[in-house]
């Protein structure tokens, strides 16, 4: 039986059995997964002598925490900037995600990559936020006018922007799931429950930051570093248990039934304990008022999550991955908005990729 | 590893390898582990790769290569992807272009994933265990330049990327096919009829493609790293006349920093290996207008003889 990736980042000491054979299948899996610095970080803390690894090996491995590193830096760099622009017009910065865990030092940050920065604004701001991030370089370049009115109508974001000069990327939202999806999520409260990291700078509060990570990951249709996001829900439940107490489930599962958010945080506990053994007592949770989906829909669920979550490679690919995906990639956008206003999305969507030119020209 | 190389497999079991397990083979410190269908794919490996040594079939490959048509629409299309680790990350390509997606899908792969030494975009080449680095931007005639020297005796190190072990002068041997693009294609088979090359992709973006054997030297796949003297700049005019006119340290660093794949992501010790890099070495600007006119140049430049 072949090591399994997620079986590698929960128990790490068995990275130094491992045989060169055993790492040809997993290094290309590690990185399709983005998880390379992960694990340099996570054998580092193992020991500290890394010639127990292959040197051939151990390079991929710090390839991507020298990556981690280097986004780091300019986390903090950006960060600057934003600090200064969003200050302009008496605006906190509130990260979202991955540049929350690096920023403030939580449990995944150690070894994880970003690919932009998200962060959480006022909605009744953003025409001037909009306007003071354009005068410190980030614009949205140029937009397809159809996707930028569905951006604008339909998301929780506006249209990613890009820098100028330093090509970064900033993501900015609004809320946290699109309006059209049928939650009841209260910005205001997010806004009131955050916690301050240093000045000027934000991050949810430790419930409202996994349940927006499971809402986040179960709301979508790619699953291409679905292996991280999940560990990253491991670490933060793991982290935050310790942090936070006893109260900590009792609040999540209060928090999550008030933002109708119960069912992703349901599959975040079960995948994250069935994946990495996040120790997790679901049937302590589910007496609490935390329902389990009836056994017909779980074993569906388990059916497309077991390959969401499976690496997309021949060493460990199970029969029926790619009905999955596509089955996946539909659920993302029936729950994203209601199917009379998802029909003619995808119908325009499906027209714009076929005829590229046209479809701009008509805007 | 083994000391056999490419040339001791017959078309047969190259076939055998390329279309199932994969054909693993090693360039410098890196193994490839490659997959692909392609006639074409094959040809160009036994012509280009002979003197490569091969990789154990079970030990550990850098990076996994393969050419796969993905459904019916390549299919009709006579498309094929390009995969990296089993991923497409590419659009499909005209199977007629295969050969020079492959060797500029290898460099992708050394650019974008590896961060153990500070990569600069420069071909390499050496004689008298003395590495010259030529830096250039594209059409300034660095890697017809290295093809010529290749043909000359000299010994290529690596086409595309110059390795600097950090804190060191010493470079990484890379060694692969020099990629030849348009005029420069006939224009080397003229300065040298003998010479091997791989097969042609016409019409790719960046016009027709073909690529050299140049790992001529006894000592191509040896592994020991080179320390560097000399950071050439080549610029190629039609008819200019030769300068070999010496340039500022500055300034080379600020080019080669700019065109490095890796020295932002290395932070401070991208700056401190830099540094110590230029420091140690002499730069030159080197205007030519014929690539006989620049082999004498570089020989000059060895025998200290240059500025003349």
């Amino acid at each position: 039986m072949r090591p399994s990736v997620a079986d590698l980042l929960r128990n790490p000491g068995t990275a130094f059995s491992l045989s060169l054979s055993d790492w040809d299948l997993l290094v290309p899996q590690l990185r399709q997964t983005r998880l390379l610095g992960t694990l340099r970080s996570l054998l580092a803390a193992q020991s500290d002598d890394d010639r127990k690894i292959p040197q051939e090996v151990w390079r991929h491995l710090d390839a991507g925490w020298l990556l981690h590193q280097k986004q780091r830096h300019s986390l903090d760099y950006e960060l600057q900037h934003l600090v200064s622009a969003l200050a302009e017009v008496d605006e906190p910065v509130l990260l979202l995600k991955g540049a929350a865990y690096l920023c403030g030092d939580l449990a995944p940050a150690a070894g994880r990559l970003i690919s932009d920065i998200d962060i959480l604004v006022h909605a009744n701001k953003l025409p001037r936020i909009e306007n003071v991030l354009s005068s410190y370089g980030w614009s949205a370049g140029a937009i397809d006018p159809y996707n930028e009115r569905y951006y604008r109508r339909w998301m929780h974001e506006i249209p990613p922007l890009g820098h100028v000069e330093r090509g970064s990327t900033l993501d900015v939202h609004h809320t946290l799931l699109p309006p059209t999806c049928d939650v009841a999520i209260d910005p205001s409260t997010l806004w009131a429950e955050a916690r301050e990291l240093q000045p000027g700078v934000k991050v949810l509060c430790p419930v409202d930051m996994v349940i927006h990570s499971a809402a986040h990951l179960f709301h979508e249709g790619e699953f291409d570093h679905g292996l991280r996001d999940l560990w990253d829900l491991d670490c933060l439940l793991r982290h935050f248990v310790k942090t936070e107490g006893a109260d900590f489930y009792p609040q999540l599962l209060q928090r999550a039934s008030d933002m109708k958010l119960l069912r992703p945080l349901y599959y975040a506990l079960r995948y994250a304990s069935s994946f990495f053994a996040t120790p997790v007592d679901l049937a302590a949770l589910q007496s609490m008022g935390l329902q389990q989906p009836s056994s017909a829909q779980i074993k569906l669920m388990d059916f497309l999550f077991v390959r969401a979550f499976t690496p997309k490679h021949s060493a460990c690919r199970l029969s029926g991955t790619g009905l999955a995906e596509f089955s996946l990639y539909l659920r993302s956008h029936y729950l994203r908005m209601p199917l009379r206003l998802l029909l003619p999305h995808l119908i325009r969507k499906a027209w714009m990729d076929c005829f590229p030119a046209a479809a701009s020209s008509k805007n | 590893m083994t000391s056999q190389t490419l040339a001791s497999l017959d078309d047969t079991e190259l076939s055998r390898y390329l279309e199932g397990s994969g054909l693993r083979f090693c360039v410098g410190p890196y193994t490839y582990a490659l997959r692909s269908p392609l006639p074409i794919i094959r040809y160009g490996l036994a012509r280009l790769y002979a003197d490569h040594p091969l990789a154990a079939n079970d030990g550990f490959a850098d990076f996994h290569l393969s050419f796969r048509a993905n459904g019916l629409l390549d299919f009709l299309r006579g498309h094929i992807h390009f995969q990296v680790d089993e991923q497409s990350p590419f659009a499909a390509i005209p199977k007629a272009q295969a050969y020079a997606f492959l060797e500029w899908g290898m460099n992708w792969c050394v650019s974008v994933t590896l961060h153990e030494y500070l990569k600069l975009h420069a071909a390499v080449v050496a004689k008298n265990g003395v590495a010259v680095v030529l830096p250039g931007l594209p059409g300034a005639g660095k890697s017809t330049l290295s093809a010529a020297l290749a043909l000359r005796g000299w010994r290529l190190l690596s086409d595309e990327h110059a390795m600097l072990e950090p804190g060191s002068n010493k470079l990484v041997p890379l060694p692969r096919p020099v990629s030849l693009k348009n005029d420069s294609i006939e224009l080397i088979q003229a300065f040298e009829p003998s010479a091997i090359m791989g097969p042609v992709s016409e019409d790719t973006h960046k016009g027709s493609v073909a690529h050299l054997k140049a790992d001529l030297a006894s000592d191509s796949h040896d592994l020991a790293r080179l320390p560097a003297r000399f950071l050439v700049f080549p610029r190629y005019q039609a008819g200019a006349k030769l300068r070999l006119s010496p340039k500022g340290r500055a300034e080379s660093f600020m080019f080669a920093a700019h065109h490095s794949f890796n020295y932002s992501l290395l932070g401070e010790s991208g700056f401190d290996s830099m540094s110590r890099f230029i420091d140690n070495l002499e730069c030159f600007d080197l205007h030519y207008g014929s690539i006989d006119q620049a082999h004498s140049a570089m020989e000059s430049l060895l025998h200290g003889r240059y500025g003349a």
